[in-house]
């Protein structure tokens, strides 16, 4: 047995031997780490700005106003790519927003049982698995055959209409635009799908006791409570067309006409920097390249931020 | 008090209007119409990759080269060396990233938890796991292939590293504030250093969704073509070494897939038919570990 009486005269304040030291290491070494991501993000600003000074020396901010691509004439400008990323990013919300909001619903609500539902949601969240280049190569070899049909009717009975003013070739902005959207479902219905089900039961009760269907209780009660957050998600999802490289790639028709239809072919900046990078030689072209480059990074970098905030806001909401 | 039962009564008892109904089963349908679109891409792609691809692979495509266009159709045609192309990326992007990846998780859960630098380390990590992958190919491209004059496995690597490594933070750090706060105050009470706690306490007991974390990271790295097309660029023989162009399997999908010769699309279906296997296979990994710790 302990003898208790006698005092303890042990120092457990101590602030020596070698698990102090490895403490004081590891703390240090922890601390360095974390800050490589933001040197990285850094680091990656510093260089693109810094490859792209050549070309930001020489065009300035005109280069976004002029449409000319000329690499034998060195003559750049950037005008047809930023349209091109516009244009396929707000068609693929356009389409993927109502789709993402009904997966979301279906497999919020209790329309059919736990068994099915989760599946559901499952299968959508896998799409996002798929690398973007196999969504490509179903592009070209699956769905471009597939839309033909579509392309020709909407041309030939609303062909009056700028939007489908063109002959359809094959590649265009609008199959760019379905692949985009494929690619971004899964975000809207996940983010939706979460937000949902965190509205908090009284409201729903509390509008269907008021004698309200349950599609009246979603349009006015869940929806409005949960928007804020379902707008987060589509930002998000912005976020991720806006950079989305490879399926645009395959099946946009590398064009750099500007053109108001949307079954023309078209560029976008990803894909200009997918296509050219690997065959610029000259300094002023890897420069132009770079500074598209640079304006895509600074276009995504404002919209996932407001993204992030609002993610993180919502969250601590909860 | 007023009231007038006459006027209310019988609209409690009367059945929904048809315009309220019809419009709460037209929704219905709709949604269900529309969910059932949102999920037919996936079942056409799985479809599509397995009727294109199947046919043509056997052994020989792990184990040999693309045969080269216009020879024999007998002669045996395969990726291996974009597989392990793909691999040695990879497997040099994880050396860095990981470690690194789960430091930093380490960092933001255990030593500032609630505090400003914080929440802006977290901040970055966000915005560098949202970076366009063809923007993080573009600053491996400025960083170590205009520098070197050489398209490289390591440019390649750096940019999936560079991708993968915000992913893995982040996953980490959700993966330790799921540890409960009470195993750090008994670490605590009995004596334990930080680096005791974290390492025999905390980190054990949240392997299994770190493990998730990291195959997540692993399986969109192996995915990734845009950030390789310019740094490792391609080959249609084996790399010689860390130093010169290396082929991988997505970058190779993207070059048959464009290609004008069928035997050269038949091979971009087969190498996608495997590049599904291995990151699906790795993402299911992933779910087996995280339903392993919540049961």
């Amino acid at each position: 047995m302990t003898n208790f009486t006698e005092p303890i005269t042990t120092d457990l304040t101590q602030t020596q031997g070698s698990a102090n030291s490895i403490n004081t290491f590891f703390r240090w070494l922890v601390g360095l780490a974390a800050f490589s991501v933001v040197i990285v993000l850094i680091w990656l600003a510093l260089t693109v700005f810094n490859d792209a000074r050549p070309a930001i020396n020489k065009f300035g901010l005109g280069f976004l106003t002029n449409d000319q691509w000329d690499v034998g004439k060195q003559l750049f400008g950037g005008l047809s790519f930023v349209y091109g990323t516009l244009v396929t990013s707000f068609l693929s919300l356009l389409l993927a927003i109502p789709l993402g909001l009904a997966v979301a619903l279906t497999t919020s609500e209790n329309f059919v049982p736990d068994w099915l539902r989760n599946p559901i949601g499952f299968m959508v969240e896998l799409i996002a698995a798929i690398p973007s280049v196999i969504v490509g190569l179903w592009g070209i070899f699956a769905l471009i055959p597939v839309i033909k049909p579509l392309q020709e009717w909407l041309h030939a009975n609303l062909g009056m209409l700028p939007f489908f003013s063109t002959e359809p070739l094959g590649p265009s902005i609008f199959i760019a635009g379905i692949l985009l959207a494929i690619m971004i479902l899964p975000t809207i219905a996940a983010i939706s799908r979460d937000v949902l089900t965190t509205v908090p039961t009284e409201l729903r009760s509390a509008s269907m006791a008021l004698g309200a269907t349950r599609w009246e209780t979603i349009w006015r009660t869940l929806l409005p409570a949960a928007s804020s957050g379902i707008i987060g998600g589509i930002i998000l999802a912005l976020g991720r067309a806006l950079g989305e490289t490879m399926a645009v790639t395959m099946v946009i028709g590398n064009s750099t006409i500007i053109s108001p239809s949307i079954l023309a072919p078209g560029y976008s900046i990803p894909a200009a920097l997918a296509n050219q990078f690997a065959e610029a030689f000259e300094e002023l072209h890897i420069g132009a390249l770079m500074y598209l480059a640079l304006v895509l990074f600074l276009i995504t970098l404002v919209v996932n931020s407001i993204a992030a905030v609002m993610v993180q806001y919502i969250n601590r909401n909860r | 008090m007023t009231r007038e039962p006459s006027l209310i009564e019988p609209t409690l008892n009367e059945p929904l209007s048809p315009f309220r109904n019809g419009f709460n089963t037209g929704m219905t349908v709709l949604a269900f119409a529309l969910t059932a679109l949102a999920i037919l891409p996936l079942f056409t792609i799985l479809w599509k990759i397995i009727q294109e691809g199947l046919p043509q692979l056997n052994w020989q495509t792990f184990t040999s080269l693309p045969a080269p266009v216009g020879s024999d159709p007998n002669e045996p045609s395969g990726f291996a060396n974009a597989i392990v192309g793909t691999f040695t990326m990879v497997g040099l992007a994880s050396l860095f990233s990981i470690p690194l990846g789960i430091l930093t998780g380490i960092f933001l859960s255990e030593f500032a938890r609630g505090s400003k630098l914080g929440d802006g380390i977290r901040f970055a990590a966000v915005l560098l796991s949202s970076t366009p992958s063809v923007i993080v190919g573009v600053f491996a491209y400025g960083l170590l292939v205009l520098t070197t004059k050489q398209f490289s496995a390591i440019a390649g690597g750096f940019a999936l590293g560079v991708i993968m490594l915000p992913i893995v933070a982040l996953t980490t750090e959700e993966a330790l504030k799921l540890v409960p706060m009470h195993y750090r105050l008994g670490s605590s009470a009995l004596g334990g250093t930080s680096f005791q706690t974290i390492f025999k306490i905390i980190l054990p007991s949240a392997i299994a969704p770190i493990t998730t974390g990291v195959l997540l990271a692993v399986a969109r790295a192996a995915g990734e073509t845009a950030p390789l097309m310019f740094t490792a660029l391609f080959s249609q023989f084996w790399q010689e070494n860390l130093w010169s162009p290396t082929p991988s399997l997505p970058v190779l999908i993207y070059n048959y897939a464009s290609s004008p010769f069928p035997e050269q699309n038949a091979l971009a279906w087969t190498a996608s038919l495997v590049l599904v296997l291995l990151v699906l296979l790795t993402s299911l990994a992933s779910r087996f570990f995280t339903r392993k710790r919540s049961s």
